[in-house]
């Protein structure tokens, strides 16, 4: 049977159809027309196989392991560049002492790479020593570790039962000393609490100057006030309260009537309304017969 | 006629869903041509203090896409096979996206044949409150007597077009007026169903949807007609390829609609029979040396007609191109001839001015105007369609008058009866309110 096309046209040939898109044709350029679908083609396609082919990459131990390798490889060698690479330890601004234990506490070994130093833990380290007030942590130019270290300034020797220590005026104890004489230039302190109270300990020996030859030292009472001890075991019992004005009181009574060179064994100015002195029971004694011979006589 | 109601909501629903979107692409289903165009709506227009836009409002919209092919498996400007024409209006679609760049789903399509038919009807309602509301033009439409137009005919245009508050006629937008008895005019334009049901198929194949569908014939009309001829009173005459449609225009409105079913088409066919010549030869013969009136001048300019049979004699035929015109002008007389009787039965003598516009493809063959102005009256002119944005100059021709028409009707449709709520729908609050009125008036 002829196919029902040939029937139609001229000359039994297939007639001539005006060209047309395809209705799929058709429906693909209005689905490139739509702005989404353009959109997920254009971008949301490339990314979504860019990511499918690195994650399947990353997802082999092999290539992450090879990864992991150049990149700390590449981070040794940056950091081990000579220009980052640390050759030794400056200590200044300590005594011997203090340098020797701060070398010890820097216990690295050199070279080393700047990278690997961890300068705010070193200098809590050195913070720790008990004569460091202070000190700078730094990678000098030129490959030097530098630490310098400002020791604390002692202002007083403390007597404790274990022996005798030296303080600063915030009351931190710098060292120990052997002996009293190794440093007689500065002031003994004794006492419980007495290290709490430096700086008006340092108030008052500066009040005492007077008699600064005479002062053995300052012992803290029941942690509330001072005692000012003198040669020939003379006390003067200074209050709570106000402690220099009523020293100078005392040294003022001294310069006038010389009254520390008397044989006075306490002066007690804990009560301001009614300073008090002791006398010793020899001057006690003298005391009575002057008193007896004007007596006889009257 | 509630279901085309609601189909016709539908569609105006669609066309607001695509005014939104702001693209939309117009169709124009010729039997020699069909052209797409893509607009795109740049949002609400600045209106100026008359409540006009800038170039009487067609700058919201502007052309960004146009494309033109060869109509196929369309006669008579129906659909006639079906295949073909959904690959037509494919390639017109296509070409159109292509140019600009835009996916579009919303098209609104004109209708060139499907036998159109015209109704007058009017109705009257008593106006409900003092002032007359949208729910009271609703209703005098919907009162309007609805003629018996056939089971498969559907309505394509049903406008108001004159409204009249007690003894007052010729009112254009009686809201807000004191009255008591409304009266309207309503122009019902009915075309074949099956016909629009086959074009609709084709559109639906081709993934796009229908928001709004006109008659040709109204639409080159809009395009074509200047103002004073809509409000004096015109005819234009849309002369297409499988089609000529007429279309008469008064106080801004379409009063009369109507299609002959002849056009260029035919002119061609006749010629190719006259002449011997294939339907290709003899539509070049016609735009290139057409006329409708001899002269001595054209006995002697020979046509060179042609042919490829191998036979010397039969492939070197001249014909003068006084024979031509002698075989075109009979059939453009039958047109006119045709157009005229539709006029006649319209009643188009008795407008004001009698205006009539040749436009359409068919309106460029040379020395028309001359014959329709004995045909069919003196006041002829031929037409082209206005100038929009966009527009490329290729289609800028009268053949593009009704695709151009579609783009001013999308942009301001027509208020037809479909744009108001029929009453029977809130008949429940009217008639509470009913009571109350009634409680008012008697207590």
């Amino acid at each position: 049977m002829r196919p029902l096309r040939g029937l139609f046209g001229s000359g039994g040939r297939a007639p001539f159809r005006d060209p047309a898109p395809t209705r799929w044709a058709y429906r693909y350029q209005r689905l490139m027309l739509t702005p989404s679908f353009r959109r997920a083609v254009r971008v949301g396609l490339p990314t979504a196989l860019l990511v499918f082919i690195g994650s399947y990459w990353a997802a082999q131990d092999k290539n992450r392991a090879a990864v992991t390798a150049q990149y700390n490889e590449f981070m040794t060698d940056f950091q081990h560049r000579p220009e980052f690479m640390v050759t030794g330890v400056d200590i200044t601004g300590a005594n011997v002492s203090v340098a020797a234990a701060v070398s010890g506490l820097v216990d690295v070994e050199f070279p080393i790479s700047s990278w690997s130093l961890d300068l705010p833990v070193l200098r809590e380290r050195v913070l720790e020593l008990s004569a460091v007030e202070d000190a700078v942590v730094r990678i000098r130019a030129g490959g030097m570790l530098e630490v310098a270290v400002t020791e604390r300034e002692p202002v007083a020797v403390w007597r404790h039962v274990d022996g005798l220590r030296l303080i600063d005026t915030e009351g931190h104890m710098i060292s120990m000393i052997p002996n009293r004489s190794a440093r007689s230039d500065l002031p003994l302190i004794a006492g419980d609490g007495a290290m709490d109270n430096i700086e008006e300990a340092m108030a008052l020996f500066a009040a005492a100057e007077p008699v600064f030859d005479r002062v053995r030292g300052l012992v803290r009472m029941g942690e509330r006030r001072w005692d000012l001890v003198l040669d020939r075991d003379q006390r003067i019992l200074l209050p709570t309260e106000d402690p220099i004005s009523a020293l100078n009181r005392v040294i003022a009574l001294h310069q006038a009537q010389d009254m520390l060179d008397r044989d006075i064994v306490v002066v007690d100015m804990r009560n301001a309304g009614r300073p008090t002195v002791r006398l010793s029971s020899y001057a006690m004694g003298g005391l009575h017969r002057v008193h007896a011979s004007s007596g006889a006589e009257e | 006629m509630g279901d085309l109601y609601q189909s016709q909501r539908a569609m105006r629903n669609m066309r607001r869903a695509a005014m939104q979107r702001g693209v939309v692409a117009i169709l124009d289903v010729g039997t020699s041509k069909i052209a797409c165009l893509v607009l795109r709506f740049d949002g609400a227009e600045g209106q100026g203090e008359d409540g006009i836009g800038s170039m009487a409002g067609q700058s919201s919209f502007r052309i960004i896409g146009a494309a033109t092919t060869r109509s196929r498996g369309v006669r008579f400007g129906e659909v006639d096979a079906m295949q073909e024409t959904e690959r037509a209006i494919r390639t017109a679609v296509q070409a159109a996206q292509k140019m600009a760049q835009v996916r579009v789903d919303h098209v609104i399509a004109c209708l060139a044949g499907a036998r159109p038919r015209s109704y007058g009807l009017d109705g009257t309602v008593d106006v409900e409150n003092v002032h007359v509301t949208d729910a009271d033009i609703g209703a005098v439409l919907a009162a309007c007597d609805v003629p018996d137009y056939g089971a498969d005919r559907e309505v394509l245009h049903a406008q108001p077009v004159n409204f009249a508050l007690d003894n007052r006629s010729g009112l254009a937008d009686p809201r807000g007026q004191i009255g008591h008895k409304l009266t309207a005019d309503l122009h019902l334009l009915t075309v074949d169903a099956a016909i629009v049901q086959n074009l609709l198929f084709c559109i639906k194949r081709c993934d796009l949807e229908l928001a709004g569908l006109a008659s040709s014939a109204y639409v080159s009309g809009i395009s074509s007609l200047v103002e004073d001829e809509q409000e004096l009173g015109s005819a234009c005459i849309d002369m297409g390829g499988g089609s000529t449609g007429v279309s008469i225009f008064m106080r801004k409105h379409m009063i009369y609609a109507d299609a002959v079913r002849m056009g260029g088409d035919h002119i061609t066919s006749d010629i190719s029979m006259g002449l011997q010549v294939p339907m290709a030869t003899a539509e070049r013969i016609k735009t290139f040396y057409g006329g409708t009136h001899a002269t001595g001048m054209d006995d002697r300019e020979m046509i060179e007609i042609g042919g490829d049979t191998g036979d010397w004699h039969h492939d070197r035929r001249t014909v003068s191109r006084a024979e031509l015109i002698g075989i075109m002008r009979p059939r453009v007389e039958e047109i006119l001839e045709e157009v005229r009787l539709r006029l006649d039965a319209a009643g188009f003598e008795h407008l004001p001015s009698q205006q009539i516009v040749l436009t359409g493809g068919g309106s460029q063959i040379p020395g028309l105007d001359a014959l329709a102005s004995r045909i069919l009256g003196q006041q002829v002119r031929l037409g082209r369609p206005l100038r929009v944005q966009g527009l490329p100059q290729a289609a800028t021709g009268p053949g593009f008058s009704a695709a151009v028409g579609l783009t001013l009707f999308a942009a301001h449709p027509q208020d037809e009866w479909w744009d108001f709520d029929v009453p029977a729908q809130k008949y429940p609050s009217h008639s509470f309110r009913r009571a109350v009125k009634w409680f008012k008036d008697n207590w």
